[in-house]
Protein backbone atom coordinates (compact mmCIF):
# COMPACT_ATOMS: atom_id res chain seq x y z
CA UNK A 1 0.00 0.00 0.00
CA UNK A 2 1.43 3.49 -1.03
CA UNK A 3 2.47 5.89 1.56
CA UNK A 4 -0.65 8.43 0.22
CA UNK A 5 -3.03 5.80 0.44
CA UNK A 6 -1.93 5.23 4.02
CA UNK A 7 -2.44 8.56 5.19
CA UNK A 8 -5.64 9.58 3.44
CA UNK A 9 -7.16 6.23 5.19
CA UNK A 10 -5.07 7.18 8.67
CA UNK A 11 -6.60 10.88 8.77
CA UNK A 12 -10.12 10.13 7.86
CA UNK A 13 -10.44 7.35 10.50
CA UNK A 14 -8.71 10.17 12.83
CA UNK A 15 -10.17 12.67 12.24
CA UNK A 16 -13.91 10.93 12.69
CA UNK A 17 -16.02 12.01 14.94
CA UNK A 18 -15.81 10.34 18.59
CA UNK A 19 -19.03 8.40 19.97
CA UNK A 20 -20.74 10.61 23.01
CA UNK A 21 -18.82 7.97 25.05
CA UNK A 22 -15.79 9.70 23.45
CA UNK A 23 -14.91 5.94 21.20
CA UNK A 24 -14.09 5.69 17.65
CA UNK A 25 -16.93 5.03 15.95
CA UNK A 26 -17.49 1.83 14.07
CA UNK A 27 -18.25 3.82 11.37
CA UNK A 28 -16.60 6.59 9.37
CA UNK A 29 -19.28 9.88 8.53
CA UNK A 30 -18.90 8.64 4.83
CA UNK A 31 -20.30 4.92 6.15
CA UNK A 32 -16.49 3.15 5.78
CA UNK A 33 -15.79 0.68 8.79
CA UNK A 34 -13.16 2.45 10.44
CA UNK A 35 -12.24 -1.41 12.42
CA UNK A 36 -11.74 -2.51 8.59
CA UNK A 37 -9.50 0.24 8.29
CA UNK A 38 -7.80 -0.15 11.69
CA UNK A 39 -7.14 -3.86 11.15
CA UNK A 40 -5.93 -2.91 7.30
CA UNK A 41 -3.30 -0.90 8.27
CA UNK A 42 -2.47 -1.17 12.02
CA UNK A 43 -1.01 -4.28 13.84
CA UNK A 44 -2.35 -5.64 16.83
CA UNK A 45 -0.13 -6.25 19.67
CA UNK A 46 -0.52 -7.88 23.35
CA UNK A 47 -2.15 -5.32 24.61
CA UNK A 48 -4.03 -3.74 22.34
CA UNK A 49 -5.91 -4.57 18.92
CA UNK A 50 -5.64 -2.31 15.79
CA UNK A 51 -8.86 -0.80 16.11
CA UNK A 52 -7.43 0.47 19.72
CA UNK A 53 -4.43 1.74 19.04
CA UNK A 54 -5.87 3.49 15.92
CA UNK A 55 -8.40 4.81 18.90
CA UNK A 56 -5.74 6.96 20.68
CA UNK A 57 -5.26 8.98 17.56
CA UNK A 58 -8.71 9.59 16.90
CA UNK A 59 -8.98 10.93 20.70
CA UNK A 60 -5.68 13.07 20.85
CA UNK A 61 -7.05 14.68 17.87
CA UNK A 62 -10.67 15.27 19.03
CA UNK A 63 -9.56 16.44 22.56
CA UNK A 64 -6.35 18.83 20.86
CA UNK A 65 -9.02 20.53 18.62
CA UNK A 66 -11.72 20.86 20.92
CA UNK A 67 -9.28 22.04 23.71
CA UNK A 68 -8.56 24.75 20.71
CA UNK A 69 -11.81 25.95 20.25
CA UNK A 70 -12.78 26.30 24.10
CA UNK A 71 -9.43 28.55 24.40
CA UNK A 72 -10.60 30.53 21.17
CA UNK A 73 -14.01 30.81 22.07
CA UNK A 74 -14.97 31.23 25.86
CA UNK A 75 -17.55 33.56 25.38
CA UNK A 76 -19.40 31.20 22.75
CA UNK A 77 -19.08 28.63 25.06
CA UNK A 78 -21.06 30.83 27.54
CA UNK A 79 -24.02 31.67 25.20
CA UNK A 80 -24.40 27.93 24.17
CA UNK A 81 -23.33 25.93 27.25
CA UNK A 82 -20.43 23.52 27.53
CA UNK A 83 -22.12 20.57 26.13
CA UNK A 84 -23.86 22.06 23.43
CA UNK A 85 -20.41 24.75 22.75
CA UNK A 86 -18.96 20.97 22.02
CA UNK A 87 -21.42 19.26 19.76
CA UNK A 88 -21.49 22.30 17.72
CA UNK A 89 -17.18 22.84 17.76
CA UNK A 90 -17.12 19.03 16.12
CA UNK A 91 -19.49 19.32 13.51
CA UNK A 92 -18.24 22.54 12.77
CA UNK A 93 -14.33 20.64 12.53
CA UNK A 94 -16.05 17.65 11.03
CA UNK A 95 -17.33 20.62 8.18
CA UNK A 96 -13.95 22.89 8.60
CA UNK A 97 -10.80 20.61 9.23
CA UNK A 98 -7.91 23.01 9.80
CA UNK A 99 -6.48 23.85 7.07
CA UNK A 100 -3.73 25.97 8.46
CA UNK A 101 0.04 24.64 9.96
CA UNK A 102 -1.41 26.65 12.63
CA UNK A 103 -4.36 25.82 15.37
CA UNK A 104 -4.26 29.73 15.77
CA UNK A 105 -6.27 29.83 12.44
CA UNK A 106 -9.26 26.98 13.75
CA UNK A 107 -11.92 29.20 14.24
CA UNK A 108 -11.04 31.24 11.26
CA UNK A 109 -14.28 29.62 9.47
CA UNK A 110 -16.51 29.77 12.38
CA UNK A 111 -18.22 33.39 11.83
CA UNK A 112 -19.48 32.03 8.26
CA UNK A 113 -20.36 28.75 9.07
CA UNK A 114 -22.57 29.51 12.48
CA UNK A 115 -24.28 31.84 9.68
CA UNK A 116 -25.29 28.65 7.66
CA UNK A 117 -26.14 27.07 10.74
CA UNK A 118 -28.64 29.34 13.24
CA UNK A 119 -29.92 25.79 14.44
CA UNK A 120 -26.74 25.55 17.24
CA UNK A 121 -27.79 28.91 18.63
CA UNK A 122 -31.04 28.97 17.85
CA UNK A 123 -33.10 32.16 19.36
CA UNK A 124 -29.50 33.32 20.59
CA UNK A 125 -27.83 33.61 16.94
CA UNK A 126 -27.47 37.02 16.68
CA UNK A 127 -26.04 36.56 19.99
CA UNK A 128 -23.78 34.12 19.14
CA UNK A 129 -22.33 35.63 15.95
CA UNK A 130 -21.58 38.91 17.70
CA UNK A 131 -19.48 36.61 20.37
CA UNK A 132 -17.72 34.96 17.35
CA UNK A 133 -17.11 38.21 15.72
CA UNK A 134 -15.50 40.35 18.50
CA UNK A 135 -13.57 36.83 19.79
CA UNK A 136 -12.42 36.17 16.39
CA UNK A 137 -11.22 40.11 16.06
CA UNK A 138 -9.31 39.88 19.36
CA UNK A 139 -6.93 36.85 18.16
CA UNK A 140 -6.14 38.56 14.90
CA UNK A 141 -5.60 42.01 17.07
CA UNK A 142 -3.30 39.75 19.48
CA UNK A 143 -0.91 38.90 16.65
CA UNK A 144 -1.95 40.88 14.08
CA UNK A 145 0.44 43.07 11.78
CA UNK A 146 1.53 46.66 13.20
CA UNK A 147 3.04 49.51 11.27
CA UNK A 148 5.45 52.12 12.32
CA UNK A 149 2.60 54.53 13.67
CA UNK A 150 1.43 58.19 11.93
CA UNK A 151 3.07 61.29 13.09
CA UNK A 152 1.75 64.22 14.46
CA UNK A 153 4.32 66.51 11.69
CA UNK A 154 2.95 63.36 9.25
CA UNK A 155 -0.04 64.16 9.64
CA UNK A 156 0.07 68.56 9.76
CA UNK A 157 1.91 68.02 6.55
CA UNK A 158 -0.90 66.73 4.19
CA UNK A 159 -3.99 67.09 6.37
CA UNK A 160 -6.15 68.01 3.77
CA UNK A 161 -10.04 66.67 2.82
CA UNK A 162 -8.30 64.84 -0.06
CA UNK A 163 -5.74 63.02 2.56
CA UNK A 164 -6.38 59.29 2.94
CA UNK A 165 -5.54 57.34 6.00
CA UNK A 166 -5.17 53.76 7.12
CA UNK A 167 -5.64 52.08 9.75
CA UNK A 168 -3.50 49.41 11.82
CA UNK A 169 -3.70 46.14 9.84
CA UNK A 170 -4.29 44.59 13.76
CA UNK A 171 -7.33 46.54 14.49
CA UNK A 172 -10.96 45.39 13.83
CA UNK A 173 -14.30 47.41 13.49
CA UNK A 174 -17.39 45.65 14.72
CA UNK A 175 -20.66 47.16 14.93
CA UNK A 176 -22.77 44.50 17.16
CA UNK A 177 -26.62 43.91 18.27
CA UNK A 178 -25.38 42.81 21.52
CA UNK A 179 -23.22 44.45 24.60
CA UNK A 180 -20.68 41.36 24.02
CA UNK A 181 -17.77 43.22 25.22
CA UNK A 182 -18.68 42.92 28.89
CA UNK A 183 -19.91 39.09 28.33
CA UNK A 184 -16.47 37.90 27.35
CA UNK A 185 -14.97 40.19 29.99
CA UNK A 186 -17.13 38.66 32.74
CA UNK A 187 -16.21 35.18 31.48
CA UNK A 188 -12.31 35.66 31.05
CA UNK A 189 -12.24 37.37 34.29
CA UNK A 190 -13.55 33.87 35.83
CA UNK A 191 -11.94 31.62 33.89
CA UNK A 192 -8.57 33.52 35.24
CA UNK A 193 -9.00 32.51 38.92
CA UNK A 194 -6.95 30.04 39.99
CA UNK A 195 -7.58 27.47 43.07
CA UNK A 196 -11.27 27.17 41.92
CA UNK A 197 -13.71 24.12 44.19
CA UNK A 198 -16.02 22.51 41.81
CA UNK A 199 -19.14 24.22 44.19
CA UNK A 200 -17.66 27.62 42.97
CA UNK A 201 -17.35 26.36 39.47
CA UNK A 202 -20.80 25.22 39.81
CA UNK A 203 -21.39 28.78 41.16
CA UNK A 204 -19.75 30.58 38.11
CA UNK A 205 -21.64 28.47 35.58
CA UNK A 206 -24.95 29.45 37.01
CA UNK A 207 -23.72 32.90 36.98
CA UNK A 208 -22.66 32.56 33.82
CA UNK A 209 -26.38 31.12 32.04
CA UNK A 210 -28.00 34.16 34.40
CA UNK A 211 -25.70 36.51 32.70
CA UNK A 212 -26.24 35.47 29.19
CA UNK A 213 -30.21 34.96 29.74
CA UNK A 214 -29.83 38.49 31.40
CA UNK A 215 -28.12 39.96 28.20
CA UNK A 216 -30.47 42.00 25.94
CA UNK A 217 -29.92 43.55 22.71
CA UNK A 218 -28.19 46.96 22.88
CA UNK A 219 -25.81 48.08 19.71
CA UNK A 220 -22.62 49.12 19.91
CA UNK A 221 -19.77 50.14 17.70
CA UNK A 222 -16.44 48.46 18.75
CA UNK A 223 -12.69 48.95 17.88
CA UNK A 224 -10.75 45.98 19.08
CA UNK A 225 -7.18 47.22 19.53
CA UNK A 226 -3.87 46.42 21.07
CA UNK A 227 -1.77 48.44 23.33
CA UNK A 228 1.16 47.71 24.68
CA UNK A 229 0.51 44.24 23.71
CA UNK A 230 -2.59 43.88 25.31
CA UNK A 231 -5.80 43.43 23.58
CA UNK A 232 -8.76 45.98 24.37
CA UNK A 233 -12.03 46.38 23.50
CA UNK A 234 -12.57 50.41 23.04
CA UNK A 235 -16.68 51.21 22.44
CA UNK A 236 -16.90 53.90 20.03
CA UNK A 237 -20.01 56.70 18.63
CA UNK A 238 -21.74 55.57 16.46
CA UNK A 239 -20.36 58.51 13.52
CA UNK A 240 -16.38 57.93 15.15
CA UNK A 241 -17.22 54.15 14.22
CA UNK A 242 -18.68 54.81 10.74
CA UNK A 243 -15.49 57.63 10.19
CA UNK A 244 -12.77 54.86 10.79
CA UNK A 245 -15.07 52.26 8.45
CA UNK A 246 -14.43 54.86 5.79
CA UNK A 247 -11.09 55.55 6.22
CA UNK A 248 -10.36 51.60 6.70
CA UNK A 249 -11.98 51.34 3.21
CA UNK A 250 -9.85 53.93 1.64
CA UNK A 251 -11.92 56.86 1.15
CA UNK A 252 -10.40 60.31 1.71
CA UNK A 253 -10.64 62.18 4.67
CA UNK A 254 -13.64 64.29 3.15
CA UNK A 255 -15.64 62.00 1.71
CA UNK A 256 -15.19 59.78 4.91
CA UNK A 257 -16.22 62.90 7.25
CA UNK A 258 -19.24 63.32 4.67
CA UNK A 259 -19.86 59.02 5.25
CA UNK A 260 -19.97 59.22 8.81
CA UNK A 261 -22.52 62.54 9.44
CA UNK A 262 -24.74 61.30 6.99
CA UNK A 263 -27.71 60.70 9.26
CA UNK A 264 -25.91 62.15 12.01
CA UNK A 265 -27.88 63.58 14.87
CA UNK A 266 -25.05 65.23 16.34
CA UNK A 267 -25.73 69.03 15.52
CA UNK A 268 -23.56 69.98 12.90
CA UNK A 269 -21.82 72.62 14.93
CA UNK A 270 -20.41 70.18 17.43
CA UNK A 271 -19.44 68.03 14.88
CA UNK A 272 -15.43 69.74 14.63
CA UNK A 273 -14.91 69.53 17.65
CA UNK A 274 -16.11 65.53 17.58
CA UNK A 275 -13.78 65.09 15.15
CA UNK A 276 -10.88 66.98 16.43
CA UNK A 277 -11.22 64.80 19.87
CA UNK A 278 -11.80 61.31 17.56
CA UNK A 279 -8.32 61.92 15.91
CA UNK A 280 -6.56 62.82 18.82
CA UNK A 281 -7.63 59.77 20.90
CA UNK A 282 -6.72 57.57 17.76
CA UNK A 283 -3.39 59.37 17.37
CA UNK A 284 -2.46 58.98 20.97
CA UNK A 285 -3.47 54.91 20.18
CA UNK A 286 -1.27 54.77 17.30
CA UNK A 287 -3.79 53.74 15.47
CA UNK A 288 -3.33 55.33 11.72
CA UNK A 289 0.18 54.10 9.79
CA UNK A 290 2.76 56.08 8.88
CA UNK A 291 1.91 57.19 5.10
CA UNK A 292 5.68 56.19 4.08
CA UNK A 293 3.96 52.88 4.25
CA UNK A 294 0.88 53.49 2.18
CA UNK A 295 -0.18 51.96 -0.84
CA UNK A 296 -0.16 53.77 -3.91
CA UNK A 297 -3.74 55.43 -4.94
CA UNK A 298 -4.47 55.90 -8.72
CA UNK B 1 28.96 15.07 18.66
CA UNK B 2 29.38 17.80 20.36
CA UNK B 3 29.69 20.33 17.50
CA UNK B 4 28.66 18.86 13.80
CA UNK B 5 27.42 20.51 10.51
CA UNK B 6 23.95 19.03 11.45
CA UNK B 7 24.35 21.95 14.34
CA UNK B 8 25.93 24.91 12.58
CA UNK B 9 29.13 23.56 14.67
CA UNK B 10 28.09 25.23 17.73
CA UNK B 11 28.96 23.68 21.40
CA UNK B 12 25.57 24.39 23.03
CA UNK B 13 24.66 22.92 26.92
CA UNK B 14 21.52 22.46 28.51
CA UNK B 15 18.35 24.38 27.69
CA UNK B 16 14.66 24.40 27.98
CA UNK B 17 11.80 25.15 25.92
CA UNK B 18 10.38 29.03 26.25
CA UNK B 19 6.73 28.97 27.32
CA UNK B 20 4.61 31.91 27.79
CA UNK B 21 4.25 31.24 31.99
CA UNK B 22 7.58 31.87 31.89
CA UNK B 23 7.81 34.87 29.93
CA UNK B 24 7.70 37.15 33.10
CA UNK B 25 10.18 35.60 35.26
CA UNK B 26 12.63 35.42 32.13
CA UNK B 27 12.67 39.07 31.14
CA UNK B 28 12.43 40.23 34.66
CA UNK B 29 14.92 37.98 36.68
CA UNK B 30 16.96 37.27 33.59
CA UNK B 31 18.09 33.53 34.90
CA UNK B 32 21.59 32.19 33.51
CA UNK B 33 20.19 29.91 31.26
CA UNK B 34 22.75 28.15 27.94
CA UNK B 35 19.34 28.51 25.50
CA UNK B 36 16.08 28.58 24.63
CA UNK B 37 13.99 25.90 22.30
CA UNK B 38 10.81 27.88 20.76
CA UNK B 39 7.63 26.02 19.11
CA UNK B 40 8.48 28.03 15.39
CA UNK B 41 4.54 27.74 14.63
CA UNK B 42 3.82 29.84 18.04
CA UNK B 43 5.76 32.74 16.25
CA UNK B 44 5.07 32.39 12.63
CA UNK B 45 2.80 35.58 13.18
CA UNK B 46 2.58 38.63 11.96
CA UNK B 47 3.10 40.69 15.50
CA UNK B 48 2.05 41.58 18.75
CA UNK B 49 3.29 40.52 21.85
CA UNK B 50 4.75 37.18 21.09
CA UNK B 51 7.20 38.55 18.89
CA UNK B 52 8.10 41.39 21.34
CA UNK B 53 8.79 38.90 23.69
CA UNK B 54 10.79 36.78 21.56
CA UNK B 55 13.08 39.74 20.21
CA UNK B 56 13.69 40.40 24.10
CA UNK B 57 14.86 37.20 24.80
CA UNK B 58 16.79 37.23 21.46
CA UNK B 59 18.70 39.96 22.87
CA UNK B 60 20.21 38.09 26.24
CA UNK B 61 20.31 34.36 25.03
CA UNK B 62 20.83 32.16 22.48
CA UNK B 63 17.70 30.20 20.62
CA UNK B 64 16.56 27.39 18.66
CA UNK B 65 14.20 26.76 16.47
CA UNK B 66 11.91 23.28 17.03
CA UNK B 67 8.54 22.37 14.49
CA UNK B 68 5.71 20.84 14.78
CA UNK B 69 4.07 20.98 11.71
CA UNK B 70 6.17 20.90 8.98
CA UNK B 71 5.30 17.51 8.70
CA UNK B 72 8.37 15.64 6.72
CA UNK B 73 6.51 12.62 6.56
CA UNK B 74 3.18 13.79 4.68
CA UNK B 75 2.83 12.25 1.25
CA UNK B 76 1.72 15.96 -0.02
CA UNK B 77 4.66 18.55 -0.90
CA UNK B 78 5.20 21.24 1.71
CA UNK B 79 3.12 24.42 2.28
CA UNK B 80 4.39 27.22 0.30
CA UNK B 81 3.03 29.74 3.49
CA UNK B 82 4.46 27.52 5.58
CA UNK B 83 7.88 27.69 4.32
CA UNK B 84 7.88 31.72 3.72
CA UNK B 85 7.18 32.32 6.89
CA UNK B 86 9.94 29.98 8.41
CA UNK B 87 11.73 31.61 7.03
CA UNK B 88 11.22 35.02 8.15
CA UNK B 89 11.05 33.85 11.72
CA UNK B 90 14.85 32.02 10.94
CA UNK B 91 16.23 35.02 9.97
CA UNK B 92 14.86 36.52 12.90
CA UNK B 93 16.37 34.41 15.34
CA UNK B 94 19.52 33.60 13.62
CA UNK B 95 19.19 29.48 14.59
CA UNK B 96 21.61 28.05 13.97
CA UNK B 97 19.67 24.64 13.12
CA UNK B 98 16.26 23.79 12.68
CA UNK B 99 14.29 21.03 14.30
CA UNK B 100 11.11 19.14 13.47
CA UNK B 101 9.56 15.52 13.51
CA UNK B 102 10.08 12.50 11.84
CA UNK B 103 5.95 11.98 11.08
CA UNK B 104 3.42 12.95 9.38
CA UNK B 105 -0.01 14.86 10.35
CA UNK B 106 -1.51 16.75 7.07
CA UNK B 107 -3.00 14.91 4.06
CA UNK B 108 -4.61 16.57 0.77
CA UNK B 109 -4.41 20.31 3.00
CA UNK B 110 -5.89 19.30 5.98
CA UNK B 111 -4.07 19.19 9.59
CA UNK B 112 -4.14 16.95 12.22
CA UNK B 113 -2.00 18.97 14.46
CA UNK B 114 -0.66 15.98 15.57
CA UNK B 115 2.99 13.79 15.44
CA UNK B 116 1.14 10.68 13.14
CA UNK B 117 3.54 7.78 13.07
CA UNK B 118 5.34 6.70 9.65
CA UNK B 119 4.67 3.32 8.17
CA UNK B 120 9.17 2.36 7.41
CA UNK B 121 9.17 1.86 4.24
CA UNK B 122 11.47 2.49 1.34
CA UNK B 123 9.01 4.38 -0.38
CA UNK B 124 8.00 6.54 2.73
CA UNK B 125 11.86 6.99 3.78
CA UNK B 126 12.61 8.38 0.03
CA UNK B 127 9.62 10.93 -0.09
CA UNK B 128 10.54 12.22 3.55
CA UNK B 129 14.34 12.72 2.98
CA UNK B 130 13.40 14.53 -0.43
CA UNK B 131 11.35 16.78 1.45
CA UNK B 132 13.76 17.19 3.94
CA UNK B 133 16.31 18.52 1.32
CA UNK B 134 13.17 20.72 -0.01
CA UNK B 135 13.18 22.45 3.23
CA UNK B 136 16.61 22.59 3.92
CA UNK B 137 17.50 23.70 0.54
CA UNK B 138 14.78 26.68 1.26
CA UNK B 139 16.01 27.36 4.61
CA UNK B 140 19.45 27.79 3.87
CA UNK B 141 20.18 26.31 7.59
CA UNK B 142 20.91 22.59 8.94
CA UNK B 143 17.86 20.10 9.23
CA UNK B 144 17.85 17.89 12.49
CA UNK B 145 14.68 14.95 12.25
CA UNK B 146 13.81 14.24 16.11
CA UNK B 147 11.64 10.71 16.56
CA UNK B 148 8.63 10.68 17.68
CA UNK B 149 6.49 8.48 20.11
CA UNK B 150 4.46 6.60 18.57
CA UNK B 151 1.54 4.49 19.96
CA UNK B 152 0.64 2.19 16.56
CA UNK B 153 3.09 0.35 13.94
CA UNK B 154 1.63 -0.64 10.28
CA UNK B 155 1.51 -3.60 8.76
CA UNK B 156 3.47 -2.55 5.76
CA UNK B 157 6.58 -1.27 7.40
CA UNK B 158 9.69 -2.96 6.05
CA UNK B 159 12.30 -2.20 8.93
CA UNK B 160 12.55 -1.31 12.57
CA UNK B 161 11.95 2.02 13.49
CA UNK B 162 15.94 2.88 13.91
CA UNK B 163 16.60 1.43 10.48
CA UNK B 164 13.81 3.70 9.08
CA UNK B 165 15.25 6.90 10.91
CA UNK B 166 19.11 5.73 9.51
CA UNK B 167 17.92 5.44 6.10
CA UNK B 168 16.35 9.10 6.04
CA UNK B 169 18.87 10.75 7.14
CA UNK B 170 21.36 8.85 5.24
CA UNK B 171 18.68 9.85 2.01
CA UNK B 172 18.60 12.92 3.18
CA UNK B 173 22.07 13.86 4.91
CA UNK B 174 20.77 15.71 7.44
CA UNK B 175 20.82 15.65 11.47
CA UNK B 176 19.25 13.83 14.58
CA UNK B 177 17.32 15.29 17.15
CA UNK B 178 17.34 12.23 19.42
CA UNK B 179 14.52 12.27 22.06
CA UNK B 180 15.58 9.72 24.20
CA UNK B 181 11.93 9.77 26.19
CA UNK B 182 10.25 9.26 22.94
CA UNK B 183 12.36 6.34 22.21
CA UNK B 184 11.60 5.12 25.89
CA UNK B 185 7.71 5.48 25.10
CA UNK B 186 7.94 3.62 21.47
CA UNK B 187 9.69 1.13 23.36
CA UNK B 188 7.15 0.23 26.02
CA UNK B 189 4.55 0.55 23.66
CA UNK B 190 5.92 -1.80 21.03
CA UNK B 191 8.19 -4.38 22.84
CA UNK B 192 11.59 -3.27 21.79
CA UNK B 193 14.58 -2.68 24.18
CA UNK B 194 15.30 0.40 23.63
CA UNK B 195 19.13 0.67 24.48
CA UNK B 196 18.55 -0.97 20.64
CA UNK B 197 17.72 1.52 19.49
CA UNK B 198 20.77 4.24 21.26
CA UNK B 199 23.26 1.60 19.72
CA UNK B 200 22.13 1.62 16.15
CA UNK B 201 21.87 5.36 15.92
CA UNK B 202 24.44 7.26 14.31
CA UNK B 203 25.96 9.37 17.05
CA UNK B 204 27.63 11.34 14.20
CA UNK B 205 24.54 12.80 13.07
CA UNK B 206 23.23 13.46 16.67
CA UNK B 207 23.00 17.79 16.61
CA UNK B 208 20.68 17.64 19.92
CA UNK B 209 18.94 15.33 22.47
CA UNK B 210 15.61 15.74 24.63
CA UNK B 211 14.64 14.94 27.74
CA UNK B 212 11.21 14.56 29.21
CA UNK B 213 8.49 13.26 31.11
CA UNK B 214 5.63 11.24 30.04
CA UNK B 215 2.10 9.52 31.33
CA UNK B 216 1.79 5.57 32.33
CA UNK B 217 -1.59 4.45 31.43
CA UNK B 218 -2.67 0.83 31.79
CA UNK B 219 -1.78 -0.56 28.26
CA UNK B 220 0.04 1.77 26.53
CA UNK B 221 2.43 5.22 27.53
CA UNK B 222 1.38 8.85 26.41
CA UNK B 223 3.82 11.31 25.31
CA UNK B 224 2.74 14.27 27.11
CA UNK B 225 5.52 16.10 28.88
CA UNK B 226 4.34 17.05 32.15
CA UNK B 227 6.44 15.08 34.40
CA UNK B 228 9.91 14.88 35.55
CA UNK B 229 12.47 12.53 33.70
CA UNK B 230 12.25 8.99 34.93
CA UNK B 231 15.53 7.20 35.85
CA UNK B 232 15.26 4.49 32.79
CA UNK B 233 14.87 7.82 30.42
CA UNK B 234 18.39 9.38 32.46
CA UNK B 235 19.84 5.63 31.74
CA UNK B 236 18.75 6.11 28.14
CA UNK B 237 20.16 9.73 27.77
CA UNK B 238 23.57 8.92 29.41
CA UNK B 239 24.46 6.16 27.01
CA UNK B 240 23.37 8.61 24.53
CA UNK B 241 25.83 10.96 25.74
CA UNK B 242 28.53 8.43 25.79
CA UNK B 243 28.42 7.51 22.08
CA UNK B 244 27.32 11.27 21.16
CA UNK B 245 29.70 13.11 23.40
CA UNK B 246 28.59 16.76 25.08
CA UNK B 247 25.45 16.87 23.07
CA UNK B 248 23.15 20.17 22.95
CA UNK B 249 20.26 19.06 25.33
CA UNK B 250 17.35 20.21 25.60
CA UNK B 251 14.02 19.28 28.45
CA UNK B 252 10.63 19.33 27.52
CA UNK B 253 7.94 20.40 28.83
CA UNK B 254 4.69 21.45 28.00
CA UNK B 255 1.68 20.88 30.00
CA UNK B 256 1.28 21.21 33.80
CA UNK B 257 3.78 23.65 33.67
CA UNK B 258 5.99 24.42 36.88
CA UNK B 259 8.07 27.61 37.80
CA UNK B 260 10.91 28.20 35.98
CA UNK B 261 13.22 27.06 38.78
CA UNK B 262 11.71 23.94 38.88
CA UNK B 263 11.99 22.85 34.91
CA UNK B 264 15.48 24.60 34.82
CA UNK B 265 16.43 22.35 37.70
CA UNK B 266 15.27 19.37 36.22
CA UNK B 267 16.69 20.20 32.62
CA UNK B 268 20.32 20.84 35.12
CA UNK B 269 20.28 16.80 36.03
CA UNK B 270 21.60 16.33 32.88
CA UNK B 271 24.88 18.14 34.03
CA UNK B 272 25.72 14.96 35.56
CA UNK B 273 26.09 12.34 32.57
CA UNK B 274 27.43 15.22 30.26
CA UNK B 275 30.30 16.26 33.02
CA UNK B 276 31.14 12.15 32.48
CA UNK B 277 31.46 13.00 28.90
CA UNK B 278 33.36 15.55 28.86
CA UNK B 279 35.75 13.93 30.91
CA UNK B 280 35.91 10.81 29.14
CA UNK B 281 36.81 13.09 25.74
CA UNK B 282 39.17 14.74 27.08
CA UNK B 283 41.35 11.36 28.35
Amino acid sequence: MKLATIQRRMARAVMAPLTPSEHMRMMAPDGRSLRAVASQIIKPNDRLTSFERLEIYNRQYWYRVLASMLEDFPGLCAILGERRFQEMSKTYLTDCPSRSFTLRNLGARLESWLRKHPQWAGSKQALALDMVRLEWADIEAFDGQAEPPLRAEELQAGADEKLRLRLQPYIGLLALQYPVDDLVLAVKRDDDSEFASNAFNERRKRKRVTSVARLRPEPIHLAVHRLDFIVYYRRLEREEFLLLKALASGKTLGRAIDAAFRKSSIPAAERPENIEEWFRNWAALGWFCSPNQMPRQS
Amino acid sequence: MPANKFNGFTEYGIGIGLRAPHYQHILTRKPVVDWFEIISENFMIDGGRPLYVLDQILEQYKVVQHGVSMYFGSAERPNREHLRRLKELVKRTKTPWLTDHLCWGSVDGRYTHDLLPMPYTFEAARITAQKIREVRDFLEIPVAVENVSSYAEFHVSEMAEWEFLNEVVELADCGILLDVNNIYVSSQNHNFNPFDYIEAVPAERVAQIHIAGHSKYRKYILDTHDHPVIDPVWKLYARAIERAGHTATLLEWDDHIPTFQEVHDEALKANRFLASASLAAAV
